[in-house]
């Protein structure tokens, strides 16, 4: 790229630092105030295996290192991985609205995890911590099967009928877990929470799982960033470019629903950070994937976090995060809709 | 142009035998045989329908032959790897049309992705080469331009300097100036024919137009209901006759001192 790879390193480095600022500012707040020196040395002393400073209250580590800090991690995986998974849906499907529920993914995801509950409503014995998100990925997973399957009855496996089939397969599924919530009666309460989204849950055993993917996910992601570029031309110009269009979407499709999967059975449907993560960087930073990718996982990262210390520790009560990023995000995409239809043309 | 026509053999770059292709059980092409040699401008032409741009589709390797055999330098098309095929062969399509508001410039850069590494920038010679194809298109002074923001006629213009930027040996043109007013239409062709005469590379262009496919192809093949019904240097082909078959209009072909080729005038049968 003309403007050099070397102002990306400086621009990537920059956001790393202020990713670590920000983490260690996010693990300060909360009901127990903990100064950013004593976070540092309890995240040292833990990384390391030093024992501890002994000025330190021992509540006060135990609260960062176990309790805050996987939930903070958590927000910063799981926003960078749906920021990047939503600037490849978009860029695959050619859509600059396209999103994990456009292909029905997180629907899928969102059906998967409401079976489980209400098949334990009805009985059945799993333990909870790993029956949900398993079947979330599952439900996730298999909906991009489905979808894929129904689309590829053109063999090019166009956008067109990759968005259609997943419109369809996301109005069965929607209709579906509208039947399980009937069927969870006077309990629908642990689906609807588990369909607004939370990352309180999260634990270190989630960290070492989102860890990998996200970073695997991202790098697949960067791997194929020029030739994403190129499949903004059309079908038949990147073909003429030695781009193989049907399987490039497919790999791009299969590793965006992983870390989508992924980050749902983590934390639950948080709606809007697919969607407004790429569409501002577009605005801010122009189209080109090979920069949009990695500035999506550190601008995605961030909003989640910032949102979830809002909620966690700033808001006298704890409001869903699925709900707080579409109270945040909606109205802020209404701004950038309204001032592109004003603009009078799509220049996304 | 001085080129030497020595063995017919080696000068052959395309070879089709009985290719036939459909969409589902409707017949697009059938049983089209070809020979296109090295250094020669070729139209296809024929009424809509005709198959043309499937022919296109078929010598671009989007689509695959369900009868017949495509040969690319002596070796079947679909066996060759498709970097490297898109190393020789490049295409401007009928609608160039680019999602998302990438720059000018970043869409002409994109011509060289065949030829660079994955993870290499272009090089001093590359970006010499894309000011060049810049240039020459006439888009120089949009460069920096989003490409939503362009008009039909100038975003066609990218897509050609795209082309010229991949270096190709085959350009292949699908109805690439039919967008186009006149003055840019020949413009465009008489920039491609430069080029073309310069480099010795083979253009394939889909053409409606037959006054300008008179200008500016040397042979012609034309298509009639997914059939080859003629192939020949073009003031052997373009007769009356020829249109009259395939078009089903009546047309005078004169020699024209003004233009220095062929041009045509048409008219719907009269009834009887």
């Amino acid at each position: 790229m003309p403007t050099g790879g070397t102002s990306t390193v400086t621009i990537l480095l920059l956001l790393t630092a202020v990713l670590c600022v920000a983490v260690a500012l996010a693990a300060t707040l909360g009901f127990l105030h903990v100064s950013i020196p004593d976070v540092v040395s309890i995240l040292f002393a833990k990384l390391s295996g030093h024992t501890l400073a002994t000025a330190i209250d021992p509540i006060a580590a135990t609260v960062v290192a176990d309790v805050r800090m996987p939930r903070i991690l958590a927000a910063v995986l799981v926003g960078g991985m749906l920021g990047v998974s939503g600037t490849v849906f978009q860029a695959i499907l050619l859509n600059p609205l396209a999103d994990s529920y456009t292909l029905g993914i997180s629907t899928g995801a969102a059906f998967g995890a409401s079976l489980v509950i209400v098949l334990q409503i009805f009985g059945l014995v799993l333990p909870p911590v790993v029956s949900v998100p398993i079947f979330a990925f599952g439900g996730g997973v298999g909906t991009l099967g489905v979808v894929l399957f129904l689309a590829s009855g053109d063999r090019r496996l166009s956008s067109t009928s990759l968005i259609l089939a997943g419109v369809i397969v996301a109005a069965i599924l929607s209709a579906a877990i509208g039947f399980l919530k009937f069927l969870a009666d006077e309990q629908v309460g642990i689906i609807i929470f588990w369909l607004m989204g939370s990352l309180s849950g999260a634990s270190w055993q989630n960290i070492l799982l989102l860890i990998p993917t996200a970073l695997i996910g991202t790098l697949v992601a960067v791997f194929y960033s020029r030739d994403l570029n190129i499949m903004a031309t059309g079908d038949r110009a990147a073909t003429s470019l030695g781009i193989h269009t049907v399987r490039l979407r497919t790999i791009l499709l299969v590793t965006s629903t992983l870390m989508t999967a992924m980050a749902v059975s983590v934390s639950g449907i948080i709606g809007f950070v697919g969607l407004i993560v790429p569409h501002m960087l577009r605005h801010i930073a122009g189209p080109d994937n090979r920069r949009l990718i990695p500035l999506s996982f550190f601008t995605g990262g961030l909003l989640l976090l910032f949102a979830d210390t809002l909620t966690r520790a700033v808001l006298p009560v704890e409001v869903p995060i699925g709900v707080l990023t579409a109270l945040l995000g909606g109205p802020f995409f209404c701004v950038l809709f309204k001032r592109r239809q004003q603009d009078g043309k799509a220049d996304f | 142009m001085a080129r030497q026509i020595s063995d017919p053999i080696d000068d052959r770059l395309w070879s089709l035998r009985d290719v036939s292709f459909g969409y589902g059980s409707t017949p697009v092409l059938r049983e089209v045989s070809l020979e296109l040699r090295r250094g020669c401008c070729y139209g296809i032409l024929g009424p809509n329908g005709s198959g043309k741009t499937t022919l296109l589709d078929l010598l671009s390797g989007l689509l695959l032959p369900q009868f017949g055999t495509i040969e690319f330098k002596g070796r079947p098309l679909h066996s060759w790897p498709k970097k490297q095929l898109a190393q020789m062969l490049a295409l401007v399509p009928q609608d160039f049309m680019v999602r998302f508001g990438f720059s000018v410039r970043e869409v002409v850069e994109m011509g060289l992705h065949p030829h660079l590494h994955r993870f290499a920038g272009p090089s001093a010679q590359d970006q010499a080469l894309i000011d060049e194809a810049l240039v020459l298109t006439g888009i120089a002074a949009l460069a920096g331009r989003p490409v939503t923001r362009l008009s039909g006629g100038e975003k066609q213009r990218v897509a050609v300097a795209r082309a010229l930027a991949q270096q190709p040996t085959v350009l292949l043109l699908d109805e690439a100036t039919s967008n186009l007013d006149i003055h840019h239409s020949l413009e465009l062709l008489q920039l491609i024919r430069q080029r073309f005469e310069q480099q010795g590379m083979q253009v394939i262009a889909v053409m409606h137009d037959l006054n300008l496919a008179s200008f500016f192809c040397d042979e012609l093949i034309f298509l009639k209901q997914g059939q080859v019904f003629c192939q020949g240097r073009t003031e052997d082909v373009l007769t009356p006759a020829t249109i009259a078959s395939v078009y089903g209009v009546e047309a005078e072909v004169t020699p024209n001192s003004f233009t220095n080729c062929r041009q045509v005038s048409f008219r719907l049968p009269v009834p009887r």
